[in-house]
């Protein structure tokens, strides 16, 4: 049956967002020959959602930023859980990674002087984030993007071939990564436009794949977020990392149902929006948690102060990260203060003139206009939570971006963890995307390099398996291995399912008791996914793809309930209400998710066992020298006992 | 699909190009538009259809342009033998006496020029007159098209050099508003219902000229620099403003000119007396 | 919350043919065009093939036309329309079909390898670049540009000639140029490359007669026509039209 076609390159990188972009131009820069799939047309990827900015310590806005600051708050707003190194690494080199997209023809909103602008987010001390309007994420993918037409003219000029070093292979889905005893060989993917199968062979295999939002219900993130690349990595035998931590971001649209969920950036909090409930009142200032409350303002005044002079009065709590707010607002529509549709209300109309408004928040103007007909320079918008990231993810080294025990398995950007610890800061995504997406690619090159003599090699039955895997929904119905059970189910209600699931038992707020239902639901729903059969052909078929996207969903969506549920405190995006307090003692706590059985084939297990293995891990202490960066009185409030004494 | 091109391989040959050739998707109906998609067109072809109409009576009638103080705009200046003596009026014997026919055809070349190379103009009678394309994702009726690629439409380029022309012509038209502030003796000072319709002409048409695409591109738009030059900058910022109105101000322009002219011919033809405020 | 039944006629086949089909298929309030096509998806025809991403205006994927009009799915309200109105959504017209709403837009990636990229400046390091905000705003405007396609999609250049899909790279692409000419920073002169003449002998600007279909239907409502085609239009004129430039181009070849 393995008539499939096959093409050799150097690197594949799947996903083609800000990370997989960053990756493929450094790989083919260090002179590999690079594939780039990805499952929508290029350019079209969710990076271009992201809008308030690149969060990179230039210090263009304010001269005392640097680095150090930087990581210091990034280990706040992950609540000490960051993976430390690439917390340093992120810091250190994310104003290079963005110097160097003005040499690729980014233009960024400038300063008087004519340096990158930086504006002011949630949780970081400085303004930080270079930007433009706010559609910063659509400038970032199309500049990453025209530089890959350059090195393909480049490549047109040398070789008479546009595509002879770099390839993009769009609108195809990966559906498994291929092995070579332990070593990665390529990729099984099909091209959604024809349904034609074909392998990729490659000693190197770049993961970056974005989240996991598309099984919750209430999200800002698109179709494409159904956490592909955490599902293959975990296929191809790489362990998971802290994936019961999901960011919602405060504030998504709540009104019309059709766009509930849709972003609206922070950057209306960092320009000066506030947050009011049903009674007028700024209720953030009721939500500080203690291990902030010497760094934002205790009065209105004070933090209105402070867009004037941020040097001598305390930020608004607005600008708490995310995790804070996402539960201080969940807390006053549980109070009865909410607004008319379930959220709060987020005003800039009496806050700053019409004329700045739309100036500064062109496109978050639009959308309410155009999506809500609310003209947010008369009224305030409504907003609640909404799934936004997940900071868990592929396990990989901090260095080389290498996936934990699968050699030749690279994976940078949101689907790699680690990075964010428990929660992420605003304009942190972009940046991670480019410093560890180029450190993926770099290293993807060098591994590619040394197995220039003995690439491994593709086996036959995998592809076979592989591709009777991703042919399944075509005869459900005739499921042979199993006994029949029903007609086929439909995919598109079998995804609802998945959503209300994950958004009424897992969602921002969690219990022991709803977590274990959910795990016997995601059961139920994993029996029924098997069984999702379609109609039609292989050519462009939604509902096909959709059924084979729901394994990698439901196989995400189990890990995040098993962590969820296994980790017993509060902290940044993961908030038990049965355990309402963070606790140090699992400050040093990472949890893995494994296969359980790692010669799983696509057959599902039975119902009650489930098909992830959890595993605790301690973290690396982190390095004296970083820690000497926080006063002695924080620290005590995150790090045991041990390990401040080591 | 990679993002090479090859176009797939049409096994439906059909004959006919456009939205309704091979590989698109068959479709009988050349455009879908519920709307009223040819009311702007035929709106626009029906108003420049009266202007020409009139502007050409107009300016081969070669009588009735001049009541003192006023000119019509149509012989202004007037540049051969046969014009009427203007007192102090923008008389140029510059022809002479060859020249048998109106003397409007002389000088009617340059405005008629910069209109019709003028970008919004040409959208216009595009769209009004040759269908290229009617409306918007309505289909045109042509075969084949170059657009401004070849011999005649290539010489739309050559706007810029009727926009010098359309400035002196609007500084002699400014000179015409001057001396409308005279009374039918030539005395300085008065001012008629003529001289109100002068101005608002002469606003207009200045409002027009300067909001030309190629006076944006002229004061600043060509430079690459604007921090580097401020005042040119502070101009093209202007000039920008007005040129998001070229189209009301077109239109504007070319009913007043005809306004103004008709005025002229009206009194000129003795079908009322300019009535005087002083 | 009120909800109604409408009436939708959505193409569907493939190359080989195809018609429109005719749901009744319920709205709610609030609801754009692509969530109806959704509930045709889920509820009707599993199998109906859409193009979309973001849902929020972002991406430009859902590109299709709506009553014959070029529009972005996610951003058509459903209450622009008379609940007893027929909404017939087609994919887009100017590209080969490839399924139902889905076109082959690969003639748009192919014009973008044919504009060449950014030159950045000789000597000018990462972290180097100075530019000031009134000189980078004009192409910041085109970089606004979702690539939808929806001014590809309308323009009768292409849209009415197949044959001028080579000689002409569209709205977009144009745009492109023109963004890159306006840019501060970008060197291609000093390199060599005459952008403004390229825009006329390679890129086919001559074809554009500037009837606006493209500005009309840019969902983020870019003055393509006004601050992309007609400056860069004035800039080939500089280089190509402009009698003194010429002539003095011929004085200063004659002695070589």
């Amino acid at each position: 049956m393995s008539v499939v076609d096959r093409q050799e390159w150097d690197v594949v990188v799947v996903g083609a967002g800000g990370a997989g972009l960053r990756a493929a131009i450094e790989a083919r820069e260090r002179g590999a020959r690079t594939a780039v799939i990805c499952k929508s047309l290029f350019g079209k990827a969710h990076t271009v959602m992201a809008e308030g900015g690149i969060a990179a310590a230039m210090a263009n806005a304010n001269e005392h930023d640097n680095w150090r600051v930087h990581f210091r708050d990034t280990l706040r707003g992950g609540k000490f859980l960051n993976q430390w190194r690439m917390a340093e690494l992120h810091a250190q080199e994310a104003p290079d990674r963005v110097w160097e997209l003005e040499t690729w023809g980014a233009l960024f909103d400038r300063t008087a002087d004519g340096r990158i602008s930086q504006r002011n987010f949630g949780g970081h001390e400085y303004p930080r984030l270079a930007h433009v309007g706010d559609r910063t994420g659509l400038e970032l993918i199309r500049t990453l993007q025209q530089k890959i037409v350059s090195l393909q003219q480049e490549d047109h000029r040398e070789t008479g071939d546009y595509e002879s070093r770099l390839k993009v292979f769009q609108e195809c889905t990966v559906t498994r990564i291929l092995k070579d005893g332990s070593r990665v060989s390529g990729v099984f993917a099909y091209e959604r436009e024809t349904g034609r199968f074909f392998v990729l062979q490659a000693p190197s295999v770049v993961i970056a794949t974005g989240g996991i939002g598309k099984s919750f219900k209430v999200t800002s993130n698109s179709w494409e977020y159904t956490g592909d690349g955490h599902a293959l990595a975990l296929l191809a035998g790489a362990p998971l990392l802290n994936m019961e931590f999901v960011q919602f971001h405060p504030t998504g649209m709540v009104w019309p149902p059709s766009v509930k969920g849709i972003l609206v950036t922070e950057s209306v909090r960092g320009d000066g929006g506030v947050l009011r409930n049903s009674e007028g009142e700024r209720f953030m200032f009721d939500y500080v948690p203690d291990v902030f409350k010497e760094k934002y303002a205790e009065s209105e005044e004070e933090g209105d102060r402070w867009y004037e002079d941020p040097d001598h009065n305390r930020r608004p709590p607005e600008l708490l990260p995310r995790d804070e707010v996402a539960r201080a607002i969940n807390a006053e529509v549980k109070a009865g203060r909410g607004s008319p549709h379930g959220g709060v209300f987020l005003d800039v109309s009496t806050r700053m003139p019409a004329e700045v408004i739309r100036r500064r928040l062109p496109s978050m103007y639009h959308q309410f206009k155009e999506l809500a007909d609310v003209d947010i320079t008369a009224e305030a918008m409504e907003v609640g939570p909404t799934c936004h990231y997940v900071m868990g993810g592929i396990a990989v080294d901090s260095d080389t971006a290498a996936a934990r025990g699968v050699p030749g398995l690279f994976a940078a950007g949101e689907v790699a963890g680690g990075m964010h610890g428990s929660n992420r800061l605003g304009g942190n995504s972009l940046s991670d995307l480019l410093v560890f997406g180029r450190r993926a690619g770099l290293h993807a090159a060098g591994h590619a390099a040394a197995a220039a003599t003995g690439r491994p090699l593709v086996d036959d039955a995998q592809v076979d398996a592989a591709a009777a895997e991703a042919l399944r929904p075509f005869s459900a119905e005739a499921a042979g291995e199993e006994p029949a059970t029903g007609p086929a189910e439909n995919p598109y209600s079998v995804h609802q399912e998945l959503q209300q699931t994950m958004n009424d038992l897992v969602g921002i707020i969690r219990r022991e008791s709803e977590m274990k239902q959910a795990l016997l639901r995601l059961a139920q729903l994993r029996i029924r996914a098997r069984r999702a059969g379609v109609e039609g052909h292989r050519q462009f078929n939604p509902g096909w793809h959709l059924a084979l996207d729901l394994r990698n969903m439901l196989l995400v969506s189990e890990c995040v309930a098993r962590a969820a549920l296994e980790r017993t405190e509060s902290r940044g995006g993961h908030t038990r209400e049965d355990h309402p307090a963070m606790k140090r003692a699992w400050r040093n706590v990472n949890l893995l998710c494994r296969l359980a059985d790692p010669a799983d084939g696509p057959a599902a297990a039975g119902p009650e066992d489930g098909r992830i293995r959890l595993e605790r891990q301690t973290t690396d202490p982190i390095r004296p020298d970083l820690l000497a960066l926080f006063e002695k009185e924080e620290l005590v409030k995150y790090l045991t006992e041990e390990e401040l004494y080591e | 699909m990679a993002t090479g091109t090859e176009p797939p391989p049409s096994t439906h040959p059909r004959p006919s190009s456009g939205v309704r050739g091979a590989g698109r998707a068959a479709i009988a109906a050349p455009h879908l538009r519920t709307d009223r998609w040819w009311l702007a067109p035929a709106a626009t072809a029906a108003g420049l259809l009266a202007f020409i109409v009139y502007s050409t009576w107009r300016a081969f009638a070669n009588a009735d342009y001049y009541a003192a103080p006023y000119v019509s705009p149509f012989y202004s200046p007037c540049l051969a033998e046969n014009c009427r003596p203007m007192h102090a009026g923008p008389n140029a014997d510059v022809f002479g006496g060859w020249w048998g026919i109106s003397p409007a055809i002389i000088i009617l070349i340059f405005p008629l020029g910069f209109r019709l190379t003028c970008y919004y103009y040409r959208k216009a009678y595009y769209r009004g007159f040759w269908a290229s394309p009617p409306a918007c994702a309505v289909a045109e009726p042509h075969t084949k098209y170059t657009g401004e690629t070849r011999f005649p439409l290539i010489l739309q380029n050559i706007h810029r050099y009727f926009f010098y022309a359309a400035i002196l012509v609007a500084g002699i038209l400014t000179y015409d508003t001057v001396l409308s502030f005279r009374d039918e003796h030539y005395a300085w000072g008065h001012m008629g219902l003529g001289t109100l319709v002068f101005l608002l002409n002469i606003t207009l048409i200045w409002a027009y000229t300067i909001s030309c695409h190629s006076c944006r591109h002229i004061v600043g738009g060509k430079l690459k620099h604007f921090s580097r030059h401020p005042v040119r900058y502070r101009a093209w910022q202007f000039v920008g403003r007005l040129n998001a109105r070229h189209m009301l101000l077109a239109w504007a322009s070319l009913v007043s000119v005809a306004l103004a002219d008709f005025y002229v011919y009206l009194v000129a033809s003795g079908v009322f007396d300019d009535p005087r405020f002083f | 919350m009120s909800s109604y039944d409408a009436h939708f006629r959505v193409w569907r086949g493939d190359v080989e043919g195809g018609d429109l089909e005719d749901f009744t298929i319920e709205v709610n309030d609030g609801e754009v065009v692509l969530d109806i096509v959704h509930r045709i998806q889920s509820t009707q025809a599993p199998d109906l093939a859409v193009r979309w991403n973001c849902k929020a205006g972002k991406c430009g994927s859902c590109s299709a036309e709506i009553n014959g009009r070029p529009r972005l799915m996610c951003m058509t309200r459903m209450s622009v329309f008379d609940r007893a109105e027929t909404i017939t959504v087609t994919p887009l017209r100017a590209f080969p079909v490839i399924r139902d709403l889905v076109t082959d837009v690969g003639f748009n990636y192919h014009k973008a390898r044919e504009v060449p990229a950014f030159v950045p400046p000789e000597g000018v390091g990462p972290g180097e670049y100075r530019m000031f905000q009134e000189d980078v705003e004009r192409s910041q405007e085109f970089r606004k540009c979702i690539e939808c396609f929806l001014c590809q999609d309308v323009c009768h250049v292409v849209r009415d000639h197949e044959e001028n899909k080579t000689a002409f790279a569209g709205p977009r692409f144009l745009m492109r140029v023109a963004e890159l000419d306006m840019h501060p920073l970008d060197a291609a002169e000093e390199s060599g490359l005459d952008r403004k003449r390229a825009a006329q002998d390679e890129h086919g600007l001559g074809y554009c007669n500037i009837t606006k279909c493209c500005t009309e239907v840019c969902p983020e409502g870019i003055r393509i026509t006004d601050n992309a085609l007609i400056p860069l239009k004035e800039r080939a004129v500089d280089r190509k039209y402009d009698p003194l430039v010429w002539l003095g181009s011929k004085i200063r070849r004659r002695p070589s």
